[in-house]
């Protein structure tokens, strides 16, 4: 059983932003309560005030000014369930069938993932590959936050104290873009050892590779997107099989993860290497076949 | 602490209690109203032994705390109907397929398979096993389980007995 807590509704996110102020460092935010009620069962938190914006609600995914916009407060199978999410940006339908359980896909939220920032999360990483952004409320009003700006570290996101994350807003997929998530887990459902989240965009006679974006998460306190530099030998190649094992093989030597009980630093390496090699291979072919299936 | 009225809506009937705001729905299902078939296993939502459908999805009662869910509908094992007054049709499968043996994960296994067959008509083992992965069991090993979710989706088909 948890603490003892004062338990606070919010019906919208103009009262959810007053009770946050109200409630300051006491407080804390209940969403799909997947990570948190975890940590007050086992009073890892014991938090004076729990604000729970579960009855505000997520409006559905919806598409404006060529982004996709979704809830904070979206849960993980919308994700896999929505059909304008599978269309606009799949990589996230992909990703999402890998979170947690059952259990933990209906009832946990994208929001509240990214405000977990936890480095091995695939929403975090996912959304940082679709350089998203993230809309903050707070009684001083709004902020928009890039998604690599938002993961500052473990656990920790750059959201001030009275900032309240309400929204997510993804560029949608390009013409001749293809995308792939990619993780090793022990088990389904356990958090990724490493995992990689991959988009490329191929040229419209879907010969060459014109643009690769790629982020590794679970090797440092935050998802790390692969620089330029590191997706050079890629980039304007025509995605043959040495290019990719090329930026594998400067990925994982970029990376410095930590060791732990589930697995040592080089083995860490290794999955860097071989998942951004297919992550890169998986994305690219879709994005010819993107490619040559819209010219016809 | 102070407590609050709530009304929850469980296997048809509606019960009111009084629970402090940080009464898990576990605790009250289980605890308050009696409930053998909704347990506590990790209180992380890791094990799967606290699952109940809330309006038809299985989520774990371990992370909601009861007040949460007034006016939703929420479904135990005993809350299934029964096909002849005895037992439910997933009940019959895994009494046949011997996938049961102390018993602590059958009530929630048997949930969250329903609510996969409920979805997906033709399930493969691969999907049963996907599905069931948060649901753990310390005697057998699983084949049985799968074996015992299959012939439960077969049945429904209503093509009578698995190949």
């Amino acid at each position: 059983m948890t603490g003892a807590f004062e338990y606070q509704l919010a019906d919208s996110w103009e009262e959810a932003v007053e009770l946050h102020r109200i409630w300051g460092e006491d407080g804390k935010i209940l969403a799909g309560g997947q990570s948190l009620v975890p940590m007050l069962n086992l009073r890892l938190v014991q938090p004076a005030g729990l604000i729970d914006i579960n009855p505000i609600g997520a409006v559905e995914p919806r598409v404006a000014d060529d982004r996709l916009v979704l809830s904070a407060l979206t849960r993980h199978q919308d994700l896999l369930r929505s059909p304008l999410v599978r269309e606009h940006c799949p990589i996230l339908a992909e990703g999402a069938a890998q979170i947690g359980n059952v259990r933990v896909r209906a009832r946990g939220t994208v929001g509240g993932s990214m405000c977990h920032a936890d480095p091995s999360g695939e929403i975090p990483c996912m959304v940082l590959a679709l350089d998203g952004q993230l809309i903050a409320h707070s009684p001083r009003g709004q902020r928009v936050i890039d998604a690599e700006r938002f993961l500052r570290s473990y656990l920790t996101t750059d959201l001030a104290e009275d900032e309240l994350l309400t929204e997510i807003r993804l560029p949608i997929r390009k013409h001749g873009q293809g995308w792939a998530f990619l993780e090793t887990v022990r088990r389904y459902s356990d958090f990724a050892t490493v995992e990689v989240a991959a988009t490329a965009t191929l040229s419209s006679d879907a010969h060459t590779v014109t643009a690769l974006r790629v982020v590794v998460g679970g090797v440092a306190d935050r998802p790390l997107i692969l620089s330029d530099e590191l997706l050079s030998a890629a980039v304007g190649g025509t995605g043959r099989d040495d290019e990719l094992r090329a930026v594998g093989a400067a990925a994982a030597a970029t990376v410095s993860p930590e060791s732990d009980v589930h697995a040592s630093a080089d083995y860490r390496r290794r999955l860097t290497e071989v998942l951004t090699y297919r992550a890169l291979g998986k994305a690219i072919e879709r994005g010819r076949a993107e490619s040559k299936g819209a010219g016809v | 602490m102070t407590k609050t009225q709530v009304q929850l809506r469980v296997n048809g009937r509606t019960h009111e209690l009084w629970v402090g705001t940080n009464r898990l729905l576990l605790d009250a299902l289980h605890d308050d109203l009696g409930m053998a078939d909704v347990r506590y296993g990790c209180g992380e939502g890791v094990c799967g032994t606290c699952t109940i459908l809330l309006d038809g999805e299985p989520v774990s009662a371990c992370l909601l705390f009861a007040v949460q869910v007034e006016g939703r509908e929420i479904t135990t094992l005993t809350g299934l109907p029964a096909a002849d007054a005895e037992s439910h049709p997933i009940q019959d499968c895994f009494l046949q397929a011997g996938a049961a043996q102390c018993g602590f994960c059958t009530p929630g296994m048997m949930l969250t398979a329903l609510a996969l067959v409920e979805r997906t008509e033709r399930p493969t083992r691969e999907d049963i096993r996907y599905e069931l992965v948060g649901n753990l069991c310390r005697c057998t090993g699983y084949t049985k389980i799968v074996d015992a979710v299959e012939e439960y989706a077969c049945r429904r088909r209503g093509n009578g007995s698995h190949d």
